[in-house]
């Protein structure tokens, strides 16, 4: 069984589009990441997961329970990080835990505790005074403190400084360890590369990569930087490219030999040829001309 | 029962306020007439040649020189207008207040099912409504007691009757428009709340206009109508009945089904 397993899900306002037909499915115990430019249609993925908004289209099961019949049940075994937490105003920080887990009719006092004590959460205070770093870490410790079989992380660093981001994805390294999944959503790469073992890429509502963040994060475009000059212009398979004083930057993906045949008529002085870091792919996946192309994954293509 | 105790809790400092202040208002009343009654003479023909004035609050059948007839007239109003604008107020906030303020993203992604949630703030609200009137009863009947008047048990109690199942009628319709608000609630509750009550005056002063009467909340609460009678009107008590009714299915059957935007 599949922790989440998504299929065809489409959410359509009227006729603004939310997500179209989206597919994945994430194993049990898996790290997964969610990568996506804002308003790709990440938070709509997961607000429909939860059964804040309803569907469109196509179907979702959350640990084997389906989205619609089943939300109950899926809320209990889940727990979930907004991208902006708001509390009740007038609350302090442990009548809104106490409230969460009182809704959750269970007692969640000890891990609570712990979990405010590793994030530095001072609970006496009241919300509408916290910063927007501390909201998260309340919000952090209502999504983890009934210890969730599937946690559902919708850009759960932003607000958090590095050491309570450092902190942060320890909690959650710790917890996958103990079995826990988490889908987390970012578009901060790094924030992937680092923690998944397996991520979507999503643009503008639609899932355009799914895989192994290796697999995702491998291609044969090559960063190539010259100083001096050479006559690309008639090249196929440049991309991204700078011209300065000093030579030419680009990123390449056509026939070596080609490439090669071209730079030694030209007048090098020193050259570069290294590997695109996945900041440049994934602007490759963002570019609006490179089609869709999903399932099968075929990375590299132009 | 939790999300009853939240809201009770999240409401106690509005339900203070608007208790104690028409309590307040309703005990002072009560404790001029005894003055009203001395000098009754001359106002009482004062308020009843007031033409359409005195239709409209009622005052050409009610003699404002017994408790009753003063009773319904001071305080029915300060009950009546200050009891629905509360009703309305709360019921038209119950739900869209969390959209409003952004909670509703916190509380629905706990396990409890949309129709808990109406159902337990249905509950805090008619709860709040039952105290508020409660209190405000005892606290009339008291003042009644200490300025030692009899205590004219059937037609006041029977006012209060009133007056409560107005507001529950108000605040079933409210709910019911709070499932379909993101925001702005306040003012359509107070709007609503406002326009019952005019419709009422409208009612009192144009004869042909006393089929207002059917619609309004208000026609039901009418002191004059209630004291002559001594019973409230059946038929309008089945319409407010059917209107708080079709409110209250409004909103199990939208906030079911609605998208919770972040």
């Amino acid at each position: 069984m599949e922790a989440v397993r998504i299929s065809n899900l489409t959410k359509y306002y009227g006729k603004i589009r939310g997500i179209d037909q989206v597919s994945l499915t994430v194993a049990q115990g898996e790290f997964f990441g969610f990568i996506g430019p804002n308003g790709a249609g990440k938070s709509t993925t997961i607000r429909t997961l939860l059964g804040l908004i309803r569907p469109t289209g196509g179907k979702a099961q959350i640990l084997g329970l389906d989205i619609e019949k089943e939300k109950e049940k899926i809320l209990a075994r889940v727990g979930y990080l907004p991208s902006e937490a708001v509390f009740y105003s007038g609350m302090r920080v442990r009548d809104v835990l106490k409230f969460s887990a009182d809704l959750r009719k269970k007692d969640c006092r000890k891990t609570a505790d712990e979990l405010c004590e590793r994030l530095q959460l001072d609970t006496s205070r009241k919300v509408e005074e916290l910063s927007f770093g501390n909201r998260k870490k309340t919000a952090i410790v209502c999504a983890l403190q009934h210890d969730p079989e599937l946690l559902l992380l919708d850009e759960p660093t932003s607000g958090l400084d590095p050491l309570m981001q450092k902190e942060f994805f320890e909690i959650l390294r710790e917890r996958n360890k103990d079995g826990t999944t988490i889908f987390l959503s970012s578009h901060i790469l790094s924030e992937i590369q680092r923690n998944c073992t397996r991520a979507a890429i999503i643009r503008e509502g639609r899932i355009i990569a799914c895989g192994s963040v290796e697999e995702l994060s491998r291609t044969n475009a090559r960063r190539i930087s010259i100083h001096g000059q050479a006559e690309i212009a008639a090249l196929e398979g440049v991309r991204d490219l700078q011209a300065s004083a000093e030579g030419l930057n680009f990123l390449y993906s056509g026939d070596m030999n080609k490439l090669l045949a071209v730079l030694a008529r030209g007048n090098i002085r020193d050259l570069s040829i290294s590997e695109p870091d996945l900041e440049e792919v994934f602007m490759h996946y963002y570019d609006a001309r490179v089609e869709r192309s999903c399932v099968p994954y075929s990375h590299g293509k132009e | 029962m939790t999300i009853i105790k939240h809201e009770l809790r999240q409401g106690r400092l509005a339900f203070a306020v608007w208790t104690v202040s028409i309590a307040a208002l309703m005990m002072v009343c009560v404790f001029l007439f005894p003055e009203m009654k001395r000098e009754m003479g001359a106002i009482g023909n004062l308020f009843a040649s007031m033409g359409r004035f005195t239709a409209a609050f009622g005052m050409d059948r009610l003699n404002f020189g017994t408790l009753i007839g003063f009773y319904a007239i001071e305080c029915g109003n300060i009950l009546g207008l200050g009891g629905a604008f509360f009703a309305a107020l709360t019921a038209a906030s119950a739900l869209s207040k969390e959209e409003k303020d952004r909670t509703a993203e916190f509380l629905l992604t706990h396990p409890v099912s949309r129709t808990r949630v109406i159902t337990e703030k249905l509950a805090a609200v008619t709860m709040q409504i039952l105290a508020m009137n409660l209190i405000i009863l005892a606290l009339s009947l008291l003042s009644t007691g200490i300025i030692g008047e009899e205590i004219p048990w059937k037609e006041l109690l029977l006012l209060h009757l009133a007056y409560l199942l107005m507001q529950l009628e108000l605040a079933g319709i409210c709910f019911g428009i709070s499932a379909f608000l993101r925001r702005g609630s306040a003012g359509i509750g107070l709007g609503l709340a406002a326009m019952a009550y005019f419709l009422n005056l409208i009612a009192n002063m144009a004869k042909n206009a006393g089929f207002l009467k059917y619609i309004t909340p208000f026609g039901y609460c009418d002191a004059a109508d209630i004291v002559g009678d001594g019973k409230l009107n059946p038929v309008m008590l089945v319409i407010g009945a059917l209107a708080a009714g079709i409110g209250i299915a409004a909103a199990y059957i939208r906030y079911c089904r609605k998208d919770i935007q972040g």
